[in-house]
C-alpha cells in the first residue's frame, strides 16, 4: 500500500505501524501521534455521544430498543462495579468505569476492521497517508489511560485515608507494624504501586498490538500467491472472530481492574 | 514505541469524556433505570397485595358461608321444634275439645237420662195413680186423699 516506494514485507509493515506525527515543541518528546488522538477522540465522542443521545431521551416506562441495549451494557457495568467497589459508586466510579468500557471497546474493535481497505480509503478518501486507526495500538493511549488510573488511585487514597493513613499503609502493610520491616513493606508497595500501571496499560497494548501484527502477517502471506490468499483469508476471517472475544475482553479487563485499584484505594487493610 | 506528548492529549481526552459521563451520561439513565426499578417494586407489591387480600376474601367467604351455614341449620332445627311443638299442641287443643265435647255429650245424655227418667216416673206415678184410682174408683176421694197421693208421688220420685 505504500505508494511511490517498492513494496517489500518490512515497508508493508512499516507503514501500518507508522504514526502520522506534528511536531508541536522542541525534542523528541513534543510530538503528537495526530491519528491516535483523532481517531480515539471520534470514537469517544461517537459512542459516547450516541450513549448521551439515547439517554437524554431516556423514559423510566417501557424503552426503546437503542435504550435497552445502553441499559444492558449500564446495568452490566453498574452490576461489576457493584461486586468490587462498596461505596457510593454512582458519584465516580460507575460512570468512570462505562466512559472506559465503551471508550477503550471502541478503540479496540478498530482493529477489527480490514487494516489494508481502511488505510486504502483514508489514503484515496482523506489523502492521509500514514493513519494508525487502532489507538490502543499506541503505547500512549494506554499509558495515559493506565497512568491518569494510577493517580486518581492516589488521589482516592489521599481522600479516603488522609495523608497519615496512606503512609501508615505504605509502611506497615502488607507484612505488619514492626519498625524492622518498614523498609520491606515501603519496597512492596513501592513495587506494587510500579507494576500497576505497566501490566494495566501494557496488557492492554500488548494484546491489541500483537493482534494487528498478526493481521499484518496474515495480509503478507496473502500477498505471495493464490494459496496465501485463500489461507490468509482463511484465517485472517477466523482470527477476527476471534478478536472479537480479545477485543471485548481486554476492554472489560482493562475496565475491572480500573475499578479493583480504585476500590483497593478506598479501603484500608 | 515512543512516549510522547500523545500520552498527555490522551489523557486529557479520558479525563473530559470521564468528565462527560459522570456528568451527563450516568445521572439520567441511572435515574430513569432506577424509576423503572421502583415502578416494577411497587407492581411486584401491589400484586403480592391483592394476592394477600384475595386470600383474606376468599377466608371470609368461607367463613361468611360456614356461619350461614350454621345459621341455616339452626333455623331448621327451631322450624323443626316449632313444628312438633305446634303438632303437639294441636293434638292437646284436639284432645281437651274433644274430652269436652264427650263431656258435654255424657252431661246432655245424662240429662236426657235424667228428664227421661223423670218422665218415665212421673208418667208411672201418673200411671200408678190412675190405676189406683180405677182401682180405689169410689173410695178415693182427690181432696180427702190428697196429701196420700202426694206421699205416692214423692215416693216415685
Amino acid at each position: 500500500m505504500a505508494s511511490g516506494t517498492e513494496l517489500t514485507p518490512t515497508s508493508y509493515i512499516e507503514h501500518h505501524l507508522t504514526y502520522l506525527t506534528a511536531q508541536v515543541g522542541e525534542g523528541s518528546f513534543w510530538v503528537l501521534h495526530v491519528d491516535t488522538l483523532i481517531t480515539s477522540i471520534i470514537l469517544g465522542v461517537l459512542s459516547l455521544g450516541f450513549i448521551w443521545m439515547t439517554v437524554r431521551k431516556a423514559t423510566s416506562g417501557v424503552p426503546s430498543k437503542t435504550q435497552a441495549f445502553v441499559e444492558l451494557a449500564v446495568e452490566f457495568i453498574d452490576n461489576e462495579v457493584k461486586n468490587t467497589f462498596h461505596g457510593n459508586r454512582h458519584i465516580f466510579v460507575a460512570p468512570t468505569a462505562l466512559t472506559i468500557f465503551i471508550w477503550v471497546l471502541m478503540m479496540n474493535a478498530m482493529d477489527i476492521l480490514p487494516i489494508d481497505i481502511m488505510a486504502w480509503v483514508l489514503e484515496h478518501g482523506f489523502g492521509l497517508h500514514n493513519w494508525k486507526i487502532v489507538p490502543t495500538t499506541d503505547v500512549n493511549t494506554t499509558f495515559a489511560l493506565a497512568l491518569s488510573i494510577w493517580f486518581l488511585m492516589i488521589f482516592f487514597n489521599l481522600k479516603v485515608k488522609g495523608v497519615g493513613g496512606w503512609m501508615h499503609e505504605l509502611f506497615c502493610t502488607p507484612f505488619g507494624k514492626n519498625p524492622l520491616l518498614w523498609v520491606l513493606n515501603l519496597l512492596f508497595n513501592f513495587i506494587e504501586y510500579v507494576s500497576k500501571p505497566l501490566s494495566h496499560s501494557l496488557r492492554l497494548f500488548g494484546n491489541i498490538y500483537a493482534g494487528e501484527i498478526i493481521f499484518l502477517l496474515l495480509g503478507m502471506w496473502a500477498a505471495t500467491g493464490v494459496s496465501g490468499t485463500i489461507f490468509g483469508s482463511i484465517l485472517g476471517a477466523g482470527w477476527a472472530i476471534f478478536h472479537i472475544l480479545i477485543v471485548t475482553l481486554q476492554a472489560f479487563i482493562f475496565m475491572m481492574l480500573t475499578v479493583v485499584y480504585i476500590s483497593m484505594a478506598h479501603e484500608s487493610h | 514505541m515512543n512516549i510522547n506528548f500523545t500520552l498527555i492529549s490522551q489523557a486529557i481526552a479520558f479525563s473530559v469524556f470521564i468528565w462527560f459521563t459522570v456528568k451527563y451520561v450516568w445521572p439520567p439513565l441511572l435515574h430513569a433505570i432506577e424509576e423503572r426499578q421502583k415502578t416494577i417494586a411497587d407492581g411486584l407489591a401491589a400484586g403480592e397485595r391483592g394476592r394477600h387480600e384475595l386470600e383474606l376474601a376468599s377466608q371470609r367467604s368461607s367463613d361468611v358461608i360456614k356461619e350461614a351455614k350454621q345459621r341455616a341449620s339452626e333455623i331448621i332445627l327451631q322450624a323443626e321444634k316449632r313444628a312438633s311443638e305446634i303438632v303437639e299442641e294441636a293434638k292437646d287443643a284436639a284432645k281437651s275439645e274433644g274430652d269436652r265435647i264427650i263431656a258435654g255429650a255424657k252431661a246432655d245424655i245424662e240429662h236426657e237420662i235424667y228428664s227421661a227418667r223423670e218422665a218415665l216416673r212421673q208418667h208411672a206415678a201418673q200411671l200408678a195413680i190412675v190405676g189406683a184410682s180405677k182401682i180405689l174408683r169410689r173410695e178415693v176421694d182427690a181432696k180427702v186423699h190428697a196429701d196420700l197421693l202426694v206421699s205416692i208421688e214423692e215416693d216415685l220420685k
